[in-house]
């Protein structure tokens, strides 16, 4: 990620709503404006059911918008195939989950190579020093060749996260990525977030409940009821 | 190794007995499509070389293929004519201007020609009374025509020349008559004429309505023993080409007029009969391939239940449908691929085994064995016919995985 994206708007949300059809019908969430820039570090907080995780998903494209539209790297994306999304997903979003969701057959090398080779834009050798790049960053270079069963909570999570990570996407997308960690792990996780942002130019979306973590970022959103409530920046 | 082959691969690990029973299956519905294939096609081959071998491959008959018209209806063609007490004629016809016709068949280099004479007799020897047909043949021109010669076990064909009456019988109405070569016995035909005559030689085909059943004779012997002189009711043929007599006999028929039947034609129906064995015999395989086919859908089923979350956060991270799909797809086409080749082996060994087994038709006095064809067709499609199976079998799960909405799996699992 160059310096260049910096201040663009790499992904957002125009309007969205997202009513699930049913009897009776739920709505996740209600007409959300939301737009993330490049080195920006987002911390979505609010209520549980408030509608983070269902706003993470449409953000993320794994979801479609009742009304309204999502944008990727200013492109709307509503006309897209679902194969097209995925495209998307596997060039330009990473995504990060409370469970680290790694595939538990393969080495922590491998989960991040997986990604990579799907992608297969680099040779396999530049996709090994490039995997191994990455687990170094977040120091974890000694464990590549361990199982996700062989990781503790807090590594998983860092794997999970050099995953997210592998094919250089523009948007991070995390949902309680440090739900499960103690609060020394998930301050340093929730650093390497601020650090893509800041160094790198990514976009960083991260939802979380946890108040004091969501107060070291640059912006925090704050939902209630499928509705944004406060937009602020801090720091 | 592509990336989705590696991930089916490593799916299939996971659950390694489950896989090994449906491979199982595969292999063993793919190892008795092929030992059944080859006992099936050997045994008909066998079957067809047999009826090839105890019959001409084309007769010409001293009949038409549609009897006359009466007069009356060929005097009112549009009018209804029922035709009451009408009696055939007593004519023995024989084929009219047989010698020519004999002469014309035996112009045409791939033919050989035997004129026969048929008839009925009754065998008398020690106060035991046997029908049999007789043949009058020309011994010369017969051997060329028939097996006869090379089914003979005690004499000679042309000991038919040397002795004043010669007579050839199969060894099962010989059995019967209780006579053996050498012996005289009374043959007397419908005529009343009456010949003593004398064993010179015994033959034995297998087709027990032939060993018990037919005898021969010199042709002018049956003649006169018919009292009918010099008349030839049946032209043995024998062409280059089996598989080519039943156009060769329509020829024939459309030139003389008289009725020329193939040996598939004349055997009709026994070769359909082979034809429901063949049906019967896809039907079973058709049955071993659906289990087979049964256990892939089962493992491959299982193993989309198991991966959920796998298929989830593949697609999160940008695998296609198509690309979810594969992986399955692919499990069922390792699943059906390896268990195929081992049911290479196991087809080939149950055709060696059966290969191996000796045993005795009732009345045969040698050893038989199975009679095994072996093709690498019977490999090729019973593998053909697998794969698509454990494909098929594969899909159905693969597409339901493929469909799966990640936000649910995802959800559920936080
Ligand atoms: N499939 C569904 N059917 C019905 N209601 C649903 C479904 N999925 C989500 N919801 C509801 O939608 C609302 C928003 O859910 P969402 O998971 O986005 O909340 P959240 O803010 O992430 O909550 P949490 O902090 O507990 O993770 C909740 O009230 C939830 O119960
Ligand atoms: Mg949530």
């Amino acid at each position: 990620m160059t310096a260049t994206t910096h201040g663009r708007p790499l992904v957002a949300a125009r309007g969205v709503t997202r009513i699930l059809p049913a009897a009776v019908p739920v709505t996740l969430v209600h007409d959300i404006d939301l737009e993330v820039t490049g080195g920006e570090a987002v911390a979505v907080t609010g209520p549980s059911g408030s509608g983070k995780s269902s706003l993470l998903y449409l953000l993320g494209l794994l979801d479609r918008p009742t009304r309204g539209r999502v944008e990727v790297d200013g492109r709307d994306t509503a006309s897209l195939s679902s194969d097209d999304l995925a495209r998307l997903r596997l060039e330009r979003l990473g995504f990060v989950f409370q469970f680290h969701f790694l595939l538990p057959e393969f080495s922590a090398l491998d989960n991040l190579l997986i990604p990579m080779r799907r992608l297969a834009r680099l040779d396999e050798d530049a996709m090994r020093a490039r995997a191994e790049d990455l687990l170094d960053s977040l120091g974890l270079l000694s464990l590549k060749d361990k199982r996700p069963d062989q990781l503790s909570g807090g590594e998983a999570q860092r794997v999970a996260i050099a995953r997210a990570l592998a094919n250089d996407p523009a948007v991070l997308l995390t949902d309680e990525p440090t739900g499960n960690l103690d609060s020394r792990n998930s301050a340093a996780v929730f650093d390497i977030f601020q650090r893509l942002a800041r160094d790198e130019g990514r976009a960083v979306v991260v939802v979380t409940h946890d108040l004091a973590l969501a107060a070291r970022a640059d912006r925090r959103v704050e939902l209630v009821d499928g509705t944004i409530v406060s937009d602020s920046r801090q720091g | 190794m592509p990336l989705v082959l590696r991930i089916a691969l490593t799916h299939l690990r996971a659950r390694t007995r489950q896989t090994l029973v449906s491979l199982l299956g595969v292999a063993t519905g793919v190892g008795f499509s092929i030992a059944m294939a080859a006992l099936m096609q050997g045994s008909q081959l066998d079957f067809i070389n047999k009826i090839i071998d105890a019959t001409p491959h084309i007769t010409v008959k001293d009949e038409f293929r549609h009897p006359d018209e009466q007069p009356a209806a060929r005097r009112f063609p549009d009018a209804a004519v029922a035709i009451v007490g009408a009696k055939p004629t007593e004519e023995l016809r024989g084929i009219k201007g047989a010698r020519r016709k004999l002469a014309i068949l035996e112009d045409q280099p791939d033919l050989a020609v035997s004129p026969v004479l048929r008839g009925q007799v009754v065998i008398r020897y020690f106060g035991k009374d046997e029908a049999a047909a007789i043949a009058g043949i020309e011994p010369d021109r017969h051997r060329r025509v028939s097996q006869l010669a090379g089914d003979i076990r005690e004499g000679r064909l042309d000991d038919l020349h040397a002795a004043a009456n010669g007579l050839i019988v199969g060894d099962g109405l010989a059995r019967k008559l209780g006579a053996k070569l050498g012996d005289t016995v009374t043959v007397s035909s419908p005529v009343g004429v009456v010949f003593k005559m004398k064993i010179v030689a015994l033959f034995h085909t297998g087709v027990i309505s032939l060993d018990e059943g037919e005898v021969y004779a010199l042709l002018k012997k049956v003649q006169v023993l018919q009292d009918r002189q010099n008349v030839i009711n049946r032209l043995y043929v024998k062409t280059g080409d089996v598989y080519g007599a039943f156009a060769r006999a329509r020829d024939i028929e459309a030139r003389f007029g008289y009725l020329a039947e193939s040996w598939d034609e004349a055997n009709q129906d026994i070769l359909e009969a082979l034809q429901v064995r063949n049906v019967i015999m896809y039907t079973v395989v058709a049955a071993i391939l659906l289990v087979a086919g049964m256990g892939i859908f089962n493992v491959v089923s299982t193993i989309t239940f198991e991966k959920l979350r796998d298929i989830a956060i593949l697609k999160s991270m940008g695998f296609s449908e198509r690309d979810i799909r594969w992986i399955f797809v692919l499990q069922g086409l390792i699943a059906g691929t390896a268990g195929s080749i081992l049911g290479w082996g196991l087809g080939f060994g149950l055709c060696r085994i059966m290969e191996g087994i000796e045993f005795k038709v009732r009345f045969a006095t040698e050893m038989t064995q199975l009679p095994l064809y072996y093709s690498p067709w019977h490999y090729l499609i019973a593998t053909v016919f697998a794969v698509t199976a454990a494909a098929l079998a594969a899909f159905f799960p693969a597409r339901r995985a493929a469909r799966v909405d990640p936000v649910e799996i995802i959800r559920g699992a936080a």
